[in-house]
Order: structure tokens, then C-alpha cells, then sequence
């Protein structure tokens, strides 16, 4: 009786109203549920500040400025001897295509009336490097076209294309010497009168990179395909490696310490750093077999051996979800242990092991580590490789190196390309991603 | 590319073996395939493998093992008067290589006839500038015993060719013909054929531990180099990182280490709160249309490649952390802590956030594997939900937890990317998270890319650096590993 009294006292008098214990246990269940919330909250934020940051920055380079110029292509500069020979035509060099350019470029100026003091170099000035070098590339192709006037859609210099993008302002180019106040006039004027337009940008996604000079020409399509050699590679390789071992470990090997030490080696092998299959494809392909360096074949053969345990995990997850009843039936009526996996378990498991290796591949895609060490940086692959054996062996880049390429250079418009390099290498990874999760939703079967 | 070439005709020759095989067996029982052993394609496989496999393994050997007996030959060749003081035997081979490819490019391209370049006497005629006049540059000027063993080399490996390509078409003929005579109706073709792929199927599996023992070789010999060319208590012990081309480099992988630890330690300190939060919210609270909208777009995050988060902290997380920390009067702090963009901070908070789902989705699974009756009774016995979840099913769950954050830290000390672009390049002990410094993985990035000499301690230093990150993640994994195996069996 005594204890009922203190119990009472002890809680409060009513059932209808809280006490301090229990309000207080009530306020940290609802701080604990609001940690859990904000941490969701957290990580979805980042995700969306990260999307967000891409599509902003990386938008830009889709887009590039144009300057049309009609070009008198001067026979007196170009063919000399007029008799319209090649090999002459040829030895004219690009120095010898910057005065006709400069030529044009007063021309326009002064036929739309706009006033400018400045010098005719310096109007040129906003035409990028690229320009001399896309007007002798035609001239080469077409040389009956000299003595004719032409139109042209030069590429802009970086800091032009900047300066319509937002992202040269005229406050911050005191120390610039690539461009003056000057020139952004005569941008603005040209700009008015159409001469200079912002467009879709093609280069980009199929052209080739350039140098540090020419950020406006540069583009990500050479290294596109140094990618897709890359991952033909670990295709051709590491799909059938990786089935045949499943197959191995899930359907005939027997319990014994080679299977143990192949097992356990395949899970340790899918936690070793990216970095360290760089340097076995340092070590192994290009200093002991000597292999080209910077080839995609190397680059595909690393890939493969890191994509492997990835490959491997995956397939031995769906051959094991195939019934056992599959087995017993095949085994029933005939079949040798071998025509039942080959027969009925392996096509069965087919649409996983898809799905697997295609989430393997973009991983491998994405990849950038050990294409540092196998050399797959630092150079300019101009060219797009003509042939399989050339696209194989011979130097290029790969998406994510060009990326990593264009974010060490010094001036701010390769960040831009970049962002768009990352915006196409997502565009990639989701599509990949999404045949994977459609084929599964499709094809998979619940037993 | 003759190998292709050579490749090719060993697949057309199996096809054709395929056929003939098969053929073989059925005109053996005048037609009737109910008289054969194996079904009629067995035959066949068994004549197209028997010549194929033995030899594309014969090819595949060949190739691995001729640049070591070439190497081995040709650097006999040179005397030990022609190495400098400052190079090494490899050093010179790689100039060899390089003469030996010159020359090979130059007869390609029709240039020189072979018997021209056979000519060539270094003694007489400036064979760079010859070459130069061709098309191809040679970084520097070609002695005497160097275009010797270079000529050596050429000649060697095209005899090896040469033999490689008729091993290799013998070994596949015989097979052929082996298997083809062997052909016959009572010839148990499927026994044969099933063991022969069950070997494939072993030798691809096996290709695992290959694998592995690559890695570790390809490091092990490699550091075993760099230990007969600089000290080793200096690496292990030493206090400073240093390298420089005078030859005096100071290689201690110390305060390399101390940058992998403090970045991951950061970045473990944004990942595990987060994601351990994230993971209790979705397995204990969420219903089903959070849990499968949420769930998977926190694993996006796992599927971004690290280039894009070191772009991120590039351009991104490096200039918004000096804005705040930077900049002095003009900042958004007033304060002048922080130099440039890479930091640890930078570095560790976007490493952080790229771990966030991978400590969210193991503890998840950890935390559901929890049993249920162990919720029941504590909720039974009267205590809320967030008082179940502290005191029952996270210690339930810690021995799997602490795998799942171990996991994270082997990821967090293997990322290259992320620290590459975002942590700076200086090697210190430093305490302030607002410095660059530098990890193990940057430097072995910066040591092994451009123009690498692998005879010096600068290069070689790399090779100790991988292995040490290599046994450091090894051991983290195996450790987790059996925390995570031990706990499963635990409530199984």
C-alpha cells in the first residue's frame, strides 16, 4: 500500500499527463528520429549540390562562340605561281594565312560601320589560334576555291567565349593580356550585329583535345574512342574469364584448399585499390612485356583484371539463383553434369550475368587511377585512330583522363570543358546503368 | 600485327578441324550418329580444341617469356665500359629498345631496305641523324655497342618470331591431326571434350590468384630494387619526404602516411555519422516509399567515378573552403587560414561524402540482420524505439558495424582521385586540417607518371609505396572480413 502511494507520487498524480521522464524520453525519441531524417537529408543534398554543380558548370561546354567572316582567299598569298599545284599550296604555312584572316576581319568591321581604334592585329586578336589552321585545312582540300571569297565560322578566342558566357568580366582582365577592353567593344558590337554567335558546339563531343593555347578547340571525342577500345578489351576478355571461373566455383569445384585460396583471393582482389592494378599494368604489361604505353589495349587489360571480382561476384550470385531442381531434371534425363550447366543452367542465368558485366564495365569506365601510371595522360591525341589494330596500340587518351587532363591545366576555360567531359562520361554511366536495371526487371525470373 | 594475324588462322584452321572432326566420326558409322559414343559434335569440338588450345597456350607462353631471353642475351652484349657511371644496364637496354624500334619503324616505312639498315656502322655514320632524316627521332646520339646490341636485339627477336610462328603452327597441326586420327566411332569424344573444358574452366578461375601473385611480385621485385638503392630504415623511419635529382632524396613514408591517415580520418568523421544515421533512419523508421525513393539515390553517390568527386573538390569544396577560411578581409571569416584550394579538409569532406552510402548500405544490411525478437522484447518491455535501437540492436550490431567503418577506412586509404586533385602535394606533419598535404597514393601517382627512369630510388620508391598500401588494405579487408563473417554466424 505504502509503495502505491510512492509510485504515484514518484510519476505524478494522472495517467493524462505526461511526467518529466517521459516527456523527456519522448523529446529524444523525436531527436533521434530527426538526426536519422537529417542525415538522409544530408547525403540527398550533397547528391543534388553535386548534379546540380555538373549541369551548371559543365552546360557551358556545349556551347561555343562563332564568328562568320567572309574570306577573300588571295591567290597573290596563297598559290603564287598560280597553276594551283598541291605541293606549293602546301608549303604555305599557317603564318601565311594570318593576313588574309586579318584581312577579312577589317573588311567585316569596316563594311558594318563600327568604330574601333584598335589595331588590325588586335582585331584578329578575338578570333581563336585555330582560325589560320581550319582556313588552310580548306584551302588544301579545295584549291580550285582560291581567288573566291568564302564564308567562314571561325571559332572565337576562350576569353571571347568567356566574356559571352559570363565568365571573363570586363572588372578582372586588367592583367590579361589575351584580350582588352577594346576588343570586348568590338565583341559587343559584332554580337549586335550577329557577326559573333554562341551555337551548339558538335566539336566537342567528336573532336579531339588541343593544346593549352586553344581550350576553345578542344574536345572529347578521340579520347570517347580511346574508351570504347578500352572496354571492348574488357568485354572480349573478361566476360567469358569471368564466367568460366563462376562456373568453376559455383558448379564443380570441390570443397578443397585451391578453392579456399581462389575464393578468398577473389573477394581481397575486389577490395585492392584501383591504384595497384596500375602499377602490376606498369610493372607486368609496359616495362616487362613492353607493350606500347598509353595504349588502349594496356589500359583494357588492367581494367579487365580489376573489373574480374566484379564480373565474377555478380555471375556467381545468379547461377546460384537457379534451382537446383534445373540441375536434378537435366541430370534426370540424360544429361552429362557438364550438358546441364552449359545447357540449361547457363542460359537461365544469362540475363544476370548480363547485368552484372555491364555494371562492371561502367565501373571500368569511370576508372581513372591506373590510367594515370600506364601513361594515358599528358600527351595530345589529335587523330582519331582509323583502324581496330590502330585504335588498340596506338596512344590516345580515355574520357576520365582527358577530364583529369583538362582540370590540371592553368586556364579556367578548360574547367569548363571538364565539367561537360563529366557531364557526357554520367550521360554514359546512366545509360549503362539503366539497361542493366531494365534487362533485370525484364528478364529476370523469380523461381 | 602478325600475332593477330597468327591468331586468326588458328581459329580458321579449328573451324575447319570442327568440320573434318566431325565428318570423321559420322562417315565412321557410315551415317548412323546412333552408333557414335558422343553425339557427333564432340567429335568435332574435341579436334577443334586439341590443336587450338595447346597452341594458343603455346603462343600466349612464348610471348610472355621472349623479351626476358632476348633481354638476357642482349644485355650480355654490352660491355660494362659503355654504361655510365650515373645509368645503369637497364637504362642502357631501354636505349637498345629504342634504337632497335627506330630501326624497325624506318624499314617499315620503306625508308631503308633491311640490308641497308643491316649496314649501318655507328663507327662511320651518325646514325641519329640518319634516322632524324627519316622520320625518326632518337633522344640521344647511338654509340657503337648500343646500335650492335640494338642490331643483336632485331635480329633476335624477328628469329623469334619467325620460330614462335612455326611452334606454334606445329603444335597446332599435330593436335589436329592427333585428335582427327583418333577419330573413330567407339572414341568416348564427350569424356574427352567435358574434361578438356573443365581444365579451361579451372585455369580461368585460377586466373585470380594469378592475378594476385602478379601484383605481388610485380611490387616485391621492384622494392627489393629500391632497398639495394636507399636505405631502408630511412623509408620506414625516416621524417622527411623529400626526393630530389641530386641523388640524396630523402624517401620516408611517414609523413606520407600521416596525410592518408588524417584525410581518411576526416572523411570517416563526415561518412560513419551520416551514414550510420542514414542507414538506422531506413531500416528502423522508414516506410517503404522513403526507404525504396532514398535508397537508392544514396547509392548513386557510390556509383560517381572519383574523377568527378576530385573535380568537386577541385573546383568546388578547395574554393568554398577558401572563401570561408581564406582570403583575409575579403572572406566570408575575415580570416586568413588557408592558402590555396587543396587541404586536407578539402579533400577528406568529399572523400566523406562519397563514402556516405557505402557505410549506409553494409550497416543497413547489418542492422536488418538483426532478429526481430530481440526488437520485440525490448520494445515489449516498454522501451521507445530510439532507446531500442541504442541500447539493443546497435551493440547488437557494432561487431558489423565496426567491419563496415574498417571497409570504409581500407577505401578511404586506397582513393587516388579524390586526394590527387584535392589534397595538395606536400609531405608534412602538420595538425592544421586547412594545409595541403600529401598520401600515399599522390605520390605514387607523381613518381611513376611522365618521365620515369626506373634505375633511380625516385621512381623505385613507388613500388614500396604500393606494396605498403597494398599490405595496409589487404589487412584492413581480411580484418573486416572476419569481424563481419564472425557477427553473421553470430544470429544465424
Amino acid at each position: 500500500m505504502s509503495e502505491n502511494t510512492q509510485n504515484t507520487s514518484r510519476y505524478g498524480g494522472s495517467l493524462l499527463k505526461q511526467s518529466d521522464r517521459t516527456r523527456r524520453r519522448n523529446a529524444a525519441e523525436k531527436r533521434f528520429r530527426a538526426y536519422g531524417i537529417g542525415a538522409i537529408g544530408i547525403g540527398l543534398l550533397m547528391l543534388f549540390v553535386l548534379v546540380f554543380n555538373i549541369v551548371s558548370k559543365g552546360t557551358g561546354a556545349f556551347q561555343q562562340t562563332f564568328v562568320t567572316l567572309d574570306v577573300e582567299l588571295l591567290e597573290s598569298k596563297l598559290d603564287k605561281n598560280g597553276n594551283r599545284d598541291l605541293a606549293d599550296i602546301k608549303k604555305v604555312t599557317t603564318f601565311g594565312y594570318s593576313p588574309i584572316i586579318r584581312k577579312a576581319v577589317e573588311t567585316k568591321v569596316a563594311s558594318l560601320g563600327i568604330e574601333t581604334n584598335l589595331k588590325t592585329k588586335a582585331m584578329a586578336g578575338i578570333l581563336s589560334k585555330d582560325a589560320a589552321a581550319q582556313l588552310r585545312e580548306y584551302v588544301v582540300a579545295n584549291p580550285d576555291q582560291i581567288g573566291e571569297t568564302v564564308e567562314f565560322r571561325f571559332l572565337a578566342q576562350s576569353r571571347v567565349d568567356g566574356y559571352l558566357k559570363g565568365r571573363v568580366i570586363r572588372a578582372n582582365i586588367a592583367n590579361d593580356k589575351n584580350i582588352s577592353p577594346e576588343q570586348l567593344d568590338l565583341v559587343d558590337a559584332l554580337v549586335a550585329s550577329g557577326v559573333i554567335v554562341k551555337t551548339f558546339n558538335l566539336d566537342f563531343i567528336l573532336g579531339a583535345d588541343a593544346s593549352d593555347a586553344r581550350p576553345e578547340a578542344a574536345g572529347i571525342g578521340v579520347s570517347m574512342m580511346g574508351s570504347l577500345f578500352m572496354m571492348l578489351v574488357v568485354l572480349a576478355l573478361a566476360l567469358p574469364i569471368g564466367v568460366a571461373a563462376s562456373i568453376y566455383l559455383e558448379e564443380f569445384a570441390p570443397q578443397n584448399w585451391l578453392t579456399d585460396i581462389i575464393e578468398v583471393n577473389i573477394s581481397n582482389l575486389a577490395a585492392v585499390p584501383s591504384i595497384v592494378f596500375g602499377i602490376l599494368g606498369l610493372a607486368v604489361f609496359i616495362n616487362y612485356m613492353h607493350l606500347p604505353t598509353s595504349a588502349p589495349l594496356v589500359g583494357g587489360l588492367v581494367l579487365t583484371l580489376m573489373t574480374l571480382p566484379t564480373i565474377i561476384i555478380s555471375t556467381r550470385a545468379s547461377l546460384k539463383s537457379v534451382p537446383p531442381s534445373i540441375r536434378a531434371a537435366a541430370l534426370g534425363v540424360g544429361a552429362s553434369k557438364m550438358q546441364s550447366v552449359f545447357h540449361h543452367v547457363l542460359p537461365l542465368a544469362a540475363p544476370g550475368i548480363l547485368t552484372g558485366t555491364i555494371i562492371g564495365l561502367a565501373q571500368a569506365l569511370g576508372e581513372t587511377a591506373p590510367l594515370l601510371l600506364i601513361g594515358m595522360v599528358g600527351f595530345i591525341a589529335s587523330n582519331p585512330p582509323s583502324g581496330i589494330a590502330e585504335g588498340l596500340l596506338s596512344p590516345n587518351s580515355a574520357m576520365p583522363a582527358q577530364i583529369f587532363e583538362w582540370a590540371k591545366r592553368a586556364d579556367p576555360a578548360f574547367y569548363e570543358r571538364a565539367w561537360g567531359g563529366i557531364i557526357i562520361l554520367l550521360i554514359f554511366l546512366v545509360t549503362m546503368n539503366t539497361v542493366a536495371v531494365i534487362l533485370r526487371r525484364r528478364f529476370e525470373r523469380r523461381w | 600485327m602478325p600475332v593477330f594475324w597468327l591468331v586468326l588462322i588458328l581459329l580458321a584452321l579449328s573451324v575447319a578441324g570442327f568440320f573434318l572432326g566431325r565428318q570423321r566420326a559420322l562417315a565412321s558409322v557410315g551415317g548412323n550418329s546412333k552408333n557414335l559414343h558422343s553425339l557427333p559434335n564432340y567429335y568435332g569440338h574435341n579436334v577443334a580444341l586439341s590443336g587450338l588450345v595447346p597452341a594458343l597456350g603455346i603462343l600466349v607462353i612464348w610471348l610472355l617469356a621472349q623479351p626476358f631471353f632476348i633481354d638476357g642475351r642482349v644485355s650480355g652484349l654490352i660491355p660494362d665500359s659503355v654504361i655510365p657511371e650515373s645509368s645503369s644496364r637497364g637504362l642502357v637496354m631501354s636505349d637498345v629498345r629504342r634504337v632497335a624500334e627506330g630501326l624497325d619503324i624506318v624499314v617499315a616505312s620503306g625508308g631503308m631496305t633491311p640490308a641497308e639498315v643491316r649496314a649501318l656502322d655507328a663507327e662511320t655514320t651518325d646514325v641519329r641523324a640518319e634516322l632524324g632524316k627519316l622520320g625518326v627521332a632518337l633522344g640521344s646520339d647511338v654509340r657503337p655497342e648500343v646500335l650492335n646490341a640494338a642490331q643483336a636485339y632485331r635480329s633476335l627477336s624477328s628469329t623469334g618470331k619467325t620460330a614462335m610462328t612455326f611452334v606454334v603452327a606445329l603444335v597446332a597441326a599435330l593436335g589436329f591431326a592427333y585428335a582427327y586420327s583418333k577419330t573413330h566411332k567407339d572414341f568416348r569424344a564427350r569424356n574427352v571434350v567435358e574434361q578438356g573444358v573443365l581444365g579451361l574452366l579451372i585455369f580461368a578461375a585460377s586466373l585470380a590468384i594469378l592475378t594476385t601473385v602478379g601484383i605481388v611480385l610485380s611490387m616485391f621485385f621492384e622494392t627489393i630494387n629500391f632497398f639495394g638503392l636507399h636505405n631502408w630504415t630511412d623509408f620506414f623511419f625516416g621524417a622527411t619526404w623529400a626526393p630530389n635529382f641530386r641523388g640524396d632524396s630523402e624517401l620516408s613514408i611517414l609523413p606520407l602516411i600521416w596525410g592518408t591517415l588524417y584525410i581518411s580520418v576526416i572523411a570517416l568523421l563526415v561518412a560513419v555519422p551520416i551514414g550510420l544515421f542514414a542507414a538506422i533512419y531506413l531500416s528502423e523508421y522508414a516506410n517503404n516509399a522513403v526507404r525504396s525513393f532514398a535508397k537508392p539515390l544514396l547509392e548513386i553517390l557510390a556509383g560517381i567515378p572519383t574523377i568527378v568527386y576530385g573535380l568537386f573538390a577541385l573546383l568546388t569544396v578547395g574554393p568554398m573552403l577558401v572563401r570561408f577560411f581564406g582570403q583575409g578581409d575579403n572572406g566570408i571569416l575575415g580570416v586568413e587560414w588557408m592558402a590555396g584550394a587543396t587541404s586536407v579538409l578539402t579533400a577528406g569532406v568529399v572523400m566523406g561524402i562519397m563514402l556516405i552510402p557505402f557505410v549506409s548500405s553494409l550497416s543497413d544490411d547489418i542492422i536488418n540482420a538483426v532478429p526481430q525478437a530481440m526488437r520485440d522484447g525490448s520494445l515489449g518491455l516498454g522501451a521507445t524505439k530510439s532507446e531500442t535501437i541504442r541500447q539493443v540492436v546497435v551493440p547488437a550490431a557494432l561487431p558489423g558495424i565496426v567491419g563496415a567503418v574498417l571497409l570504409a577506412a581500407s577505401r578511404a586509404i586506397g582513393e587516388t582521385m579524390i586526394v590527387v586533385m584535392g589534397a595538395g602535394a606536400i609531405a608534412k606533419f602538420s595538425v592544421n586540417p586547412l594545409e595541403s598535404m600529401t598520401t600515399i597514393t599522390t605520390r605514387i601517382v607523381s613518381q611513376l607518371t611522365g618521365d620515369t627512369d626506373f634505375a633511380s630510388p625516385e621512381t623505385l620508391v613507388a613500388f614500396a609505396l604500393g606494396l605498403t598500401l597494398f599490405v595496409i588494405t589487404l589487412g584492413l579487408n581480411v580484418l573486416a572480413l572476419a569481424i563481419v563473417r564472425k557477427y553473421r554466424e553470430q544470429y544465424d
